[in-house]
């Protein structure tokens, strides 16, 4: 069933959603937020599309399938502990740069932000992967 | 070190699913992975057995608060075998399993398996070992409903029911720990019930990881599901199963019965004695009524199982060692056991032993990888399940439990009637009329039997010092303090 107000409504709130998850992401590991949310975030704002548009447009705009986005999530998340191994630490030990101190753009980057990276990819992969089949039915 | 058994399969698994079309690829790939973590594993029993325990704190958080990695004998051994069998199931799949269903991601689920199975035997914190625990559920489910036939669905939803019901029993029990203790670290909780007097709720929480280990381990009143579910994905599938996932539940039984049973000892030891005597007597005559090859090594997996128990139960260093080399010898062989019965089915196209019927005559290559494993479950010398069995009755006599050690007799002749019912029917006996005309069988899967029969024999040929080593695991597992401080001394200041 196609419905006009509802592509609208999914073209629209795509790129919010998609922007919004990011915020999410970033603000995560000090407050409410996070990889998890996230990747929901990311996953919900795909399937609104996949809603009004069907499933085979939207994976057509996809660079990585849903799987592969996965599996990407998973290889991020391992990778952010192997620096502590590097430097001599056990595995996982996080550590953190800050760009930019004392400034109004002030950006804490750390391995646990790139943990939580992986975990965004995983869940919005995984959510993805289950909506779009349970649709495709 | 530690901490390559759990990451490398899990980057193993990555890349295979991204490479999951390339069948070739994925079936190479895979073997020399589970090659790469059997010689890490060595790598790291050669280290635990030179420099003792090793620990590690993940991400630098210290004891009590951080998650434990931690390897002492027990867990470098189990670490080994399942690698091993790993190994051998991965030379095996490829020529068995079919090609549609390797490429719907049954090697990077056999990863997944793996990840969760050697993190269960390297964790040492509780809610980190139920994670685990649910990362290898997660991918057997998976693996278990592979392909989706009639039959393998009908046994995955009793098997995944079963498991969800056993994992509410082992959160509610951590739950109840956590709130009484306020430590999940098994070394810190293990510490504090020693020194506390008469912890409440105690024997009520360590009842529900029983009932929560039972049903993996497949012991007495919880063994149902796994005869009703273990014969229906493809052979390789069920033996990587029979021996390691039934065998992570054993190992955890290990694990928590050496650190948490301090009060009401005889109690846990007279209740582990009988059911240990239940699983092996009951599993073992239900085996005998079967008529399906897989039907018989599954109900055997129970009454093996219960062996495992009753070494852990008497609890003397003697009878742990040779129920750790028990469970070594029941991982090996009941692979073997399982994949030479895959062999049967594709030479002769079925499982059913009256539909088969004069293998030893037409393929005595075929019977001869047979015989090796089955011989040696069935406890007859030189094999390795006859060492198993004299270490776990001698063990059993001097400790002055004559009860549980004649019935563990008993078993042992009733297992070797059903293994002599097998070679009968399957290879002895005239071909029926009415059976399948014979069909080739896949090299590679002859060749991973054969590896496997191969180290059955060597396990027995070295069983000296492979019960040495045991011997040893035991001396840790029956001493908790060593394990208790490698923990605990690194963060006190």
């Amino acid at each position: 069933m196609e419905s006009v107000i509802l592509q609208i409504a999914a073209r629209h709130m795509r790129p919010l959603l998609v922007i919004l998850s990011l915020v999410v992401l970033y603000r995560g590991h000090n407050e409410p937020g996070g990889g998890f949310i996230g990747g929901l975030m990311l996953g919900t704002a795909y399937i609104l599309y996949a809603m009004a548009f069907g499933v085979a447009k939207t994976q057509s705009r996809f660079v990585f399938s849903p799987l592969n986005l996965t599996a990407l999530g998973l290889l991020i998340a391992v990778i952010s502990g192997l620096p502590a191994l590097i430097a001599g630490a056990p595995f996982m030990t996080g550590g953190w740069v800050t760009l930019f101190a004392d400034t109004v753009m002030e950006l804490k980057l750390g391995t646990p932000l790139i943990f939580d990276v992986g975990v965004y990819l995983t869940v919005a992969g995984m959510l993805m992967l289950v909506m779009f089949s349970i649709m495709e039915e | 070190m530690l901490v390559l058994p759990i990451i490398l399969p899990l980057l193993f698994m990555v890349l295979l699913i991204f490479t999951r079309r390339w069948l070739f690829f994925q079936q190479l790939f895979s073997l020399l992975s589970a090659v790469v973590l059997t010689v890490v594993s060595a790598l790291l029993l050669t280290e635990v057995a030179k420099e003792g325990i090793m620990t590690i704190q993940l991400g630098a958080w210290p004891a009590p608060y951080g998650i434990t990695l931690v390897a002492d004998l027990l867990s470098a051994i189990m670490l080994i075998t399942t690698s091993f069998v790993a190994v051998v199931v991965m030379v095996y799949s490829p020529g068995f399993i079919d090609n549609e269903r390797q490429t719907a991601g049954y090697y990077p689920l056999v990863f997944g398996l793996l990840m969760g199975v050697n993190g269960a035997f390297l964790t040492g914190d509780i809610f980190n070992m139920y994670v685990w625990y649910e990362v290898m559920l997660t991918s057997s489910f998976v693996l278990i409903a592979l392909g989706g036939s009639a039959e393998q669905l009908r046994g995955s939803v009793k098997y995944v029911t079963i498991s969800f019901v056993a994992s509410i029993f082992f959160v509610s029990a951590i739950g109840i720990l956590y709130g009484q203790a306020g430590t999940l670290n098994m070394a810190d909780l293990a510490n504090k019930m020693r020194t506390w007097e008469n912890m409440p709720y105690i024997n009520g929480a360590l009842m529900l990881f029983f009932v929560a280990f039972s049903v993996k381990a497949a012991l007495f009143p919880f063994f149902f599901w796994l005869p009703a579910s273990y014969h229906t994905p493809p052979v390789p599938i069920t033996a990587l199963f029979a021996g390691t996932l039934t065998k992570v539940g054993i190992y955890t039984m290990f694990r928590f019965y050496s650190l948490f049973v301090v009060q009401d000892v005889m109690f846990w030891k007279i209740f582990l004695l009988v059911i240990a005597g239940l699983t092996m007597s009951v599993g073992v005559l239900m085996a005998a009524s079967q008529f399906d090859i897989r039907k018989i090594l599954s109900f055997h997996i129970i009454s093996q199982v219960g062996y495992m128990v009753m070494g852990l139960a008497i609890f003397t260093t003697n009878a742990l060692a040779a129920a750790i080399y028990f469970t070594v010898h029941n991982m090996l062989s009941k692979t073997n056991t399982f994949l030479a019965g895959g062999l049967v089915f594709q030479r002769l196209g079925s499982y059913d032993l009256k539909y088969l019927g004069g293998l030893y005559k037409v393929a005595p290559f075929l019977a001869l990888i047979f015989f090796i494993p089955a011989m040696s479950l069935a406890g007859i010398p030189p094999l390795p399940g006859f060492f198993g069995k004299l270490f776990l009755i001698k063990g059993g006599f001097e400790a002055g439990e004559y009860l549980i050690t004649a019935v563990a007799i008993a078993v042992g002749f009733f297992t070797l009637f059903s293994m002599i019912k097998i070679w009968n029917e399957a290879y002895f006996k005239k071909t029926p009329e009415d059976a399948q005309k014979a069909q080739p069988v896949n090299r590679s899967a002859i060749a991973a039997t054969t590896l496997l029969a191969a180290a059955v024999i060597l396990l027995g040929l070295f069983a000296g010092p492979v019960m040495e080593l045991s011997h040893q695991a035991a001396m840790q597992l029956k001493d908790p303090y060593h394990y208790i401080n490698a923990i605990l001394k690194q963060t006190s200041p």
